[in-house]
């Protein structure tokens, strides 16, 4: 067992790792494609496409959007 | 009759036995250098990359019987059915820096399954068995599943026989071939096939949305075709819009799927598999391309209404089967050797989740059941060989849960599987992030959100049956005054927090013993180069390490 040394934890500065404030924009993509009153509607149309499917899927573009930038803003530096 | 398909079944039969042969010679791809170990077979050694992880993870959790199940749900129901594209949107945010802990804490500890995590940082074998058993049980009907998605294809192809035996035997035959290759190739198997799966599905798809529109006088007509179907049917709930009774329902079903889809042991198993955190990350933002695939797929529902397409009858008398709208429509628009290539495409399609899921299956049952309670002192290369024998029968039972029993019932029970893997995301999830529940306030937290959630789908009626006619859960059994709907499972998972909180709350009052955490803050940032990030390795108690760049 790891005996309370006086020096043992040395682990803190590990624990703000994963923290960064660009992961709160991960709400957009998660909130945003959960209110209906967003795309359940007929117009406007899109190639044809009534806004309940072109808006839905255009939302895919969103999240996809968006984690990608969380992820390059939060790469680890001089990780690579 | 089967003659009028042999160009189809030609082009099916041969690529089916192509991915087979690839199947095999999978053992020898990324060569490992001791098969015998459970992270070999049943990780493919943890190291697959960005590229493998993607094709992997995707053809896992898109699966056959979603390709075929949501245009069918599209074709019946319409707008209700497209709830797999939120679903599938919101997923890869939301476990965007969840799954990342988890692949950091279970390389560090060599976990295999959840339940091995779950073990471990709550000190509670109990807790572990249930959350094993409950994946086992909300994975085996999904495998089943896969099945369903092939039988579509079959059933097209006029392959049929006058009795049980006859018309499973083609399926029988495809899950030994399927599950001798798994035996001997462990998670390589699909990982490599599911190259060939994906790269099908997405020409067959690419080629479906430009084409079929085209021969069908344009998307305007095909959305208009499945306005006025649904207008005319006597149905209030259908329609190309949600209504006010169904988004409520749409919505929570998105979100409680996704919640669901990444507690399943064979989702757990491909981001492990992966070689390091960013691998994950990077997977995270370019797994939605299939969700664009699932979104157009989902509308080959409304195209098989323009097209006029008649499904074929099912199992009882009067009923039809919807499932095979989407293997009909291809089979009267596209040329012959097209429409066998996207047979195979749903037939392939079936495999690879199957390998995973009765892989991850096996996994749990080796780690979970036979070496906590069976055998303690198990060697990895006895861990694998009871993994891999396992993964046999989990195959079997599918093929006879398909074979004896009516296929409504697997679908039932898929839809029950979704509802209670649910119940161990508070163990699961929210355990990566904190210790503050009780591991006693887990197990009974469980044990009422699973009551809760079976006797909610009792309740539900659907026009055919009087008992588990879906999901959506009439909020005026609650005493509300409304005839709006929510999804089962969301309400199990928060009655199932809320007495885990007050048991917690309770047990520690009463100062009950909580247990020794097996695990410390720094595992869940470990990454690849950290010295103790190897699997099998025990841990030590020497001071953290700077993890290695």
């Amino acid at each position: 067992m790891a005996a309370p040394e006086p020096e043992a934890p040395t682990t803190a500065p590990a624990r703000a790792k994963d923290h960064s404030p660009w992961n709160w924009l991960l709400f957009i993509p998660i909130v945003v494609p959960l209110i209906p009153a967003f795309f359940n509607g007929d117009s406007p149309r899109v190639f044809g496409f009534p806004r309940f499917y072109w808006l839905q899927l255009a939302f895919i573009l969103l999240g996809v959007g968006t984690t990608t930038l969380v992820y390059q803003m939060t790469k680890k530096r001089g990780g690579r | 009759m089967w003659r009028d398909h042999l160009t189809e079944i030609i082009v099916f039969s041969f690529l089916f036995l192509l991915v087979s042969a690839m199947g095999f010679v999978a053992a020898r791809w990324r060569a490992p250098k001791d098969m015998a170990h459970l992270d070999e077979w049943g990780l493919g050694g943890r190291s697959f990359g960005g590229w493998i992880t993607w094709f992997l993870v995707g053809g896992d959790l898109y699966t056959a019987y979603t390709f075929v199940a949501v245009p069918a749900l599209m074709f019946g129901a319409g707008a209700a059915g497209f709830f797999a594209v939120p679903y599938t949107i919101v997923i890869y945010p939301l476990v965007f820096l969840v799954l990342v802990r988890l692949w950091s804490v279970s390389h560090r500890h060599g976990f295999v399954t959840p339940a091995d995590f779950v073990r471990n940082r709550f000190d509670s074998p109990v807790l572990a068995l249930l959350i094993a058993i409950t994946g086992i049980v909300a994975t085996m009907p999904y495998i089943a599943l896969q099945l369903v998605g092939i039988e579509a294809v079959l059933k097209t192809m006029g392959v049929t026989g006058d009795n049980a035996l006859a018309r499973h035997l083609p399926i029988i035959i495809a899950f030994a071939i399927l599950a001798a290759y798994t035996y001997q190739s462990g998670l390589r198997a699909p990982a490599l096939i599911a190259f060939v799966k994906d790269s099908l599905i997405y020409i067959v798809i690419l080629v479906a949305v430009v084409y079929l529109p085209y021969k069908l006088g344009g998307w305007g007509d095909i959305f208009a075709a499945a306005d006025a179907k649904f207008d005319a049917s006597p149905n209030p709930n259908d329609g190309i819009l949600l209504n006010g009774n169904n988004q409520l329902q749409y919505v929570t079903l998105a979100l409680g799927s996704a919640l669901a889809l990444f507690l399943y042991p064979h989702s757990i198993t491909g981001v492990l598999a992966s070689r390091n955190r960013d691998v994950i990350k990077r997977n995270m933002s370019a797994l939605p391309a299939y969700s664009l695939l699932l979104g157009l797929i989902a509308l080959l529902g409304y195209m098989a209404i323009a097209a006029g397409v008649k499904p074929l009858p099912g199992n009882s008398a009067g009923s039809v089967d919807n499932n095979t709208i989407v293997p009909l429509l291809f089979d009267q628009q596209f040329p012959d050797w097209f429409a066998g290539v996207a047979y195979a495409a749903i037939g392939i399609g079936a495999l690879v989740p199957a390998a995973i899921m009765s892989i991850a299956a096996a996994n749990l049952f080796t780690r979970n059941i036979y070496k906590e309670y069976l055998k303690r002192d198990a060697s990895p290369a006895q861990e694998a060989n009871v993994s891999k024998i396992t993964s046999l029968v989990v195959k079997v039972g599918a093929v006879a849960c398909i074979v004896f029993l009516d296929p409504q019932f697997s679908i039932d029970l898929q839809l029950i599987g979704g509802v209670i893997i649910l119940q161990t995301l508070p163990a699961v999830a929210l355990g990566l992030y904190t210790r503050w529940f009780h591991r006693t306030g887990l197990i009974v937290g469980w044990a009422v959100g699973m009551g809760l959630g079976m006797w909610m789908l009792y309740q539900v009626a659907s026009p055919t049956k009087k008992h588990f006619g879906g999901s959506a859960f009439p909020l005026s059994e609650f005493g509300f005054d409304t005839t709006r709907t929510i999804y089962v499972g969301i309400v199990a998972v928060l009655v199932n927090l809320a007495v885990a909180a007050l048991v917690t709350l309770a047990l520690r009052a009463a100062k009950v013993a909580e247990g020794v955490d097996g695990t410390e803050p720094d595992d869940y940032f470990a990454d690849e180069g950290d010295p103790r990030v190897t699997p099998g390795t025990d841990r030590d108690a020497e001071s953290a390490r700077e993890p290695v760049a």
